[in-house]
């Protein structure tokens, strides 16, 4: 039994710290249920746990290196620690960080933190995300360094950055569209940064006005066109296949595997219904553009030795005629990934396999086995070019040297 | 000196089909249990993936998913009065080693067993009467009816999606399943798979001589399945490649295909790899069991208790781990006293290959599932009358060829010269019109009281333990048996249409290096007497009732059928008393 001193001492000291982390904590109230629950599920919409948890790390705790094309920019830690965390920041600092890209001390944040999706959010929505991660428990972690080279470590260089491709404000509403469009757009655009991945960028890393969320290339996998286009897009899927695929990462047609796997695990999956279904409305409300047709005929030699490599090494699972097995096997005949403009994601799966997402709705997690010890460039392209031009809408033939390209750049990468 | 880890609620010795059984069910309850396994994690796409998985060589020929001999073995002699020599190659059979257990490498037939089997000393002996029987069988009743159990049936093949068609539901008898089978509460939860060429015919032959084929049980899916953890399964590619060899595209059931993924997600579930258990630890009462010793891969002890401990290992290491701890008393043949060892089974297993004229026939006998087959369930158990035979027990038989691989397929008719331009020139003509049922002949081998498990008195293991003597032979009994199945099932190849019949009967000395399933049994059997059985009908420990003995070790004797569906079905039993009666009031559950 600890003495009566040493428990009023502990008490003390409980009573002190409460009051300490109250004060430089920004003032949030641990007793406001509503706030820090609204700030929770904001941090789900928001992924805020994707990029600032390091791989095996405390969640919130930051040290993960984010990949972008400029260098690996390493996620700061947003628990309330005092020293390394954002305990000290005002709540005025903290909103300047999280819709203005602004750091506590003036100088700019790299977008990696995406602060021109996150401005969608009312202030309001800031400072409950705040008193959410207020209600974390502190966790002691130093952050490594960026690693961005000349001249993109100069901080100073996103004011550029930001005159061209920033652009500040609350989400306005379109009062022509329903209120579930609405709330469909606020998502995708703000908090969920769908853009992030899935709108092509600049050489500047900015986002491609004219290509909104049709497909980009990112940290060795193309993010697939997600707007309505029937060919390569989501012009297939109903709004319950889109729903379905963010609740458990799975539908009849696909599943998810790489960054969208984890982006199922921690944001889509932990949604509510409504707002996956109005993600999937607003979605299915894009034209995208259906692409001209217009290809080069495909050499039936590539379509024969293509088509005995996929009965020998495929069809166990998608079957013959490449229908898969709904929620356990891809069809590929249905597959937009598979057609993509960008094959990078599909060569990637074949050459080093890929694990689906497995959640509590769709737990098997099926994984494809890895190919590219035992298939070479030129018969990866041609299974790949066979695949593409067998049922559904014909897409250009894979060049081996599209596959040499996504071997060499996978090779040092995790999965 | 051991390390002692945190107390567990449950530790569990062995990660196959039992030990996630039991892992998936006592979590539900809210224990925190944690699982040893001494083979490595596996995975299917990333440890058997379609890529390189049909591969005779690796995986047949030289036994990649099994236990190296090097780690542990056992020694063998066929009778008391030999020496026993330990087992440096596997034969007789093939014991398994990592996560899924025998559940990765196993063909995936489910076949319940018959009513009578459960009571069969009292069922013999009512029917033929004492004297009929051998005076050396020690056949027992099991303690558990097949009423009982159904339930449990049923819950395993729900877990898998086995494919079949029913022969007796609710005891209606039903056109084209097996009709001797026990009633059963539901119809399997998928359609048979379609039968290929061969099975088919033989089928023909087997109805058109007067018997009621129907196709064998398979846990090779017939179609896509979602199981009651919401686990999806897919259609059987009839890849061939099944038995020995783990199955990559989700279409065999394993612990891997229908409970891991599920169980993996659970918090309170830990499972240890590459960690193997020495001992069961009992406290100085010796009725409680504190937990168990494991070595990890660095050959380092630890010590890890709990309340409750899982032996669910293959049913020769849960004898063997019985027997290392000191837990129940070492049978002794000679006096016959004590019951750890005791009862100790195999299968007996023959089978007849058929010649047909090639012009006429193509089997296309790659095309073939793990659990594929015509079987005609006439001669089992005793669904026939073996009063003008002279023996006792039974089994299936049927074309059951689940592919012809290369190395292992080439079958030559009696007569053709061993090696030269002859014998290639009649390989090639034979392998497709070569009827090769392998296990064709499914018989029972019942218990005898010279044929069981003890400890060695020569040769030890790395820890310095004595390893386990198996003392094996094949008895009259299970001879004729054998020879009048063989018959019967040569008549039904014959009325196939083969030109030649090979036969070849199971007979003695039981040779260990020849293999004959790895269906052994018995050892830690259960029953209703601490004298003459080592568990209850719980599979609780007479001896210290926190422990819980699962697998084909608890058969009192092995009836005419693969055991796998009843070792599921027992798991399953057994949790369900360990839930229902057991937490609520720890203890014995059965008077002694």
């Amino acid at each position: 039994m600890p003495s009566a001193f040493t428990r009023a001492l502990g008490f003390a000291a409980l009573l002190s710290c409460l009051a300490t982390c109250q004060v430089d904590a920004g003032a949030s109230d641990p007793q406001e249920f509503t706030q820090i629950e609204r700030g929770r599920y904001l941090s789900v919409l928001s992924d805020c746990g994707g990029c600032h948890t390091a791989p095996g790390g405390k969640p919130f705790a930051g040290g993960r290196a984010i990949e972008t094309p400029f260098g690996n920019v390493i996620s700061p830690n947003v628990t309330p620690d005092l020293e390394t965390g954002i305990g000290a920041w005002s709540d005025k600092q903290f909103d300047a960080a999280v819709r203005r890209g602004i750091g506590r001390t003036g100088a700019h944040l790299y977008p990696a933190m995406p602060y021109n999706a996150y401005t969608m959010m009312s202030h309001d929505d800031v400072l409950a995300i705040r008193a959410y991660l207020n209600s974390l428990e502190p966790v002691r972690n130093t952050r490594d360094t960026n690693t961005l080279p000349f001249p993109f470590n100069i901080r100073s260089v996103m004011a550029v950055w930001n005159a061209l491709y920033f652009r500040a404000g609350d989400y306005k509403p379109n009062p022509a569209k329903s209120a579930e469009w609405n709330r469909g757009k606020f998502i995708v655009d703000g908090p969920a940064h769908c853009g992030a991945c899935h709108t092509p960028k600049t050489q500047l890393g900015g986002d491609r006005a004219d290509q909104y969320l049709e497909g980009a290339n990112l940290q060795g996998w193309s993010a697939p066109d997600i707007t309505n286009a029937r060919a390569t897009g989501l012009g297939n899927w109903t709004t319950d296949d889109i729903a379905s695929y963010l609740k458990s990462g799975h539908n009849r047609f696909t599943a998810a595997t790489g960054p969208m796997a984890e982006a199922v695990e921690l944001s889509t999956s932990q949604m509510t219904d409504d707002d996956r279904t109005a993600i999937a409305i607003y979605l299915k409300s894009l034209p995208g553009k259906e692409h001209a047709s217009g290809l080069a005929p495909i050499d039936a030699k590539v379509m024969t030795a293509g088509g005995a490599i996929y009965r020998d090494q495929c069809s166990a699972c998608h079957g013959i005629e490449g229908k898969g097995v709904p929620y356990l096997f891809p069809s590929l005949v249905d597959s937009t990934m598979v057609r993509a403009k960008d094959p990078t994601t599909v060569i990637r799966m074949v050459l080093r396999g890929a694990r689906s997402v497995g959640t509590r709705g769709e737990p098997t997690a099926p994984g494809m086995p890895s190919y590219g010890w035992q298939l070479d460039d030129r018969q990866v392209a041609d299974v790949l070019s066979y695949v593409r031009n067998s049922g559904g809408s014909p897409a250009a033939t894979v060049d081996p040297s599209d596959v040499a390209r996504v071997r060499s750049e996978t090779t040092a990468r995790s999965d | 000196m051991a390390r002692k880890l945190p107390k567990k609620d449950v530790v569990i010795v062995g990660f196959g089909w039992t030990g996630a059984i039991m892992a998936n069910e006592l979590t539900d309850e809210g224990l925190d249990v944690i699982a040893f396994e001494r083979g490595p994690w596996r995975d299917a796409p990333t440890e058997f993936p379609p890529g390189y998985m049909q591969d005779e060589l690796r995986y047949r020929v030289r036994h990649e998913l099994f236990l190296r001999p090097d780690q542990l073995t056992f020694t063998f002699r066929n009778n008391m009065r030999q020496t026993a020599l330990p087992i440096r190659s596997w034969g007789a059979f093939m014991p398994p080693n990592g996560v899924g257990g025998g559940g990765v490498h196993w063909n995936g037939e489910m076949w319940r067993f018959l009513p009578s089997d459960f009571v069969l000393k009292t069922h013999l002996t009512e029917r033929y009467g004492a004297a009929f029987l051998p005076a050396d069988m020690t056949i027992q009743d099991w303690g558990v009816t097949y009423d009982e159990l159904e339930p449990h049936y049923d819950r395993f093949e729900y877990l898998c999606g086995t494919s079949g068609t029913a022969g007796n539901l609710r005891g209606k008898i039903q056109e084209g399943g097996n009709p001797f089978e026990g009633p059963r509460s539901r119809p399997y939860p998928t359609p048979a798979q379609p039968q290929p060429f061969s099975h088919t015919l033989f089928g023909k032959a087997a109805r058109e001589l007067g018997y009621k084929p129907f196709p064998q049980p398979s846990g090779n899916l017939s179609q896509a399945y979602t199981n009651p953890l919401g686990l999806r399964l897919g259609p059987c590619t009839y890849c061939g490649f099944c038995e020995w060899f783990g199955c990559s595209n989700y279409s065999k059931a394993s612990p891997q295909t229908t409970i891991l993924p599920y169980l993996i997600r659970k918090p309170n579930f830990t499972l240890r790899d590459k960690s193997e258990v020495i001992r069961i630890n009992v406290d100085r009462s010796g009725q409680r069991a504190t937990g168990v010793t494991y070595v990890d891969s660095s050959g380092e002890q630890w010590e890890q208790q709990a309340d409750l401990v899982i032996l669910s290992a293959y049913a020769l290491f849960n004898v063997q781990l019985l027997l290392h701890s000191q837990i129940g008393q070492p049978y002794d043949p000679v006096t016959n006293t004590g019951v750890v060892g005791r009862n100790y089974t195999h299968q007996t297993i023959s089978s007849v290959n058929g010649f047909f004229d090639s012009k006429k026939f193509n089997f296309n006998p790659f095309i073939g599932s793990g659990s594929i087959g015509m079987c005609v369930d006439e001669f089992n158990g005793d669904n026939f009358d073996h009063g003008p035979h002279g023996f006792v027990g039974g089994g299936y038989v049927g074309q059951v060829q689940t592919g012809a691989r290369p190395i292992e397929s080439t079958l030559v008719p009696p007569g053709t010269p061993k090696w030269g331009p002859e014998w290639k020139k009649a390989v090639r003509d034979n392998y497709l019109s070569t009827v090769k049922p392998g296990t064709g002949v499914h018989g029972s081998f019942y218990s005898y009281r010279d044929v069981y498990l003890d400890l060695d008195t020569t040769y030890k293991d790395r820890f310095g333990r004595p390893l386990m003597r198996i003392t094996m032979d094949l008895k009259d009994n299970e001879i004729k048996q054998n020879k009048f199945l063989t018959d019967k099932f040569a008549e039904i190849i014959k009325a196939m249409g083969a030109e030649k019949l090979a036969v070849q009967y199971r007979t003695a000395p039981y040779d260990i290096t020849t293999y004959q399933t790895t269906h052994l049994n018995g050892g830690a059997i259960m029953g209703t007497d601490p004298k003459t059985s080592v568990l209850n009908r719980y599979l609780q420990s007479w001896d210290v009732p926190n422990l819980f003995v699962m697998g084909a070790s608890a058969f009192p004797q092995n009836p005419g059928y693969n055991p796998t569906l009843t070792v599921g079905a027992l798991a399953y039993w057994s949790a369900s008393a360990i839930r229902n009666q057991y937490l609520r009031k720890p203890g014995r559950l059965v008077d002694a």
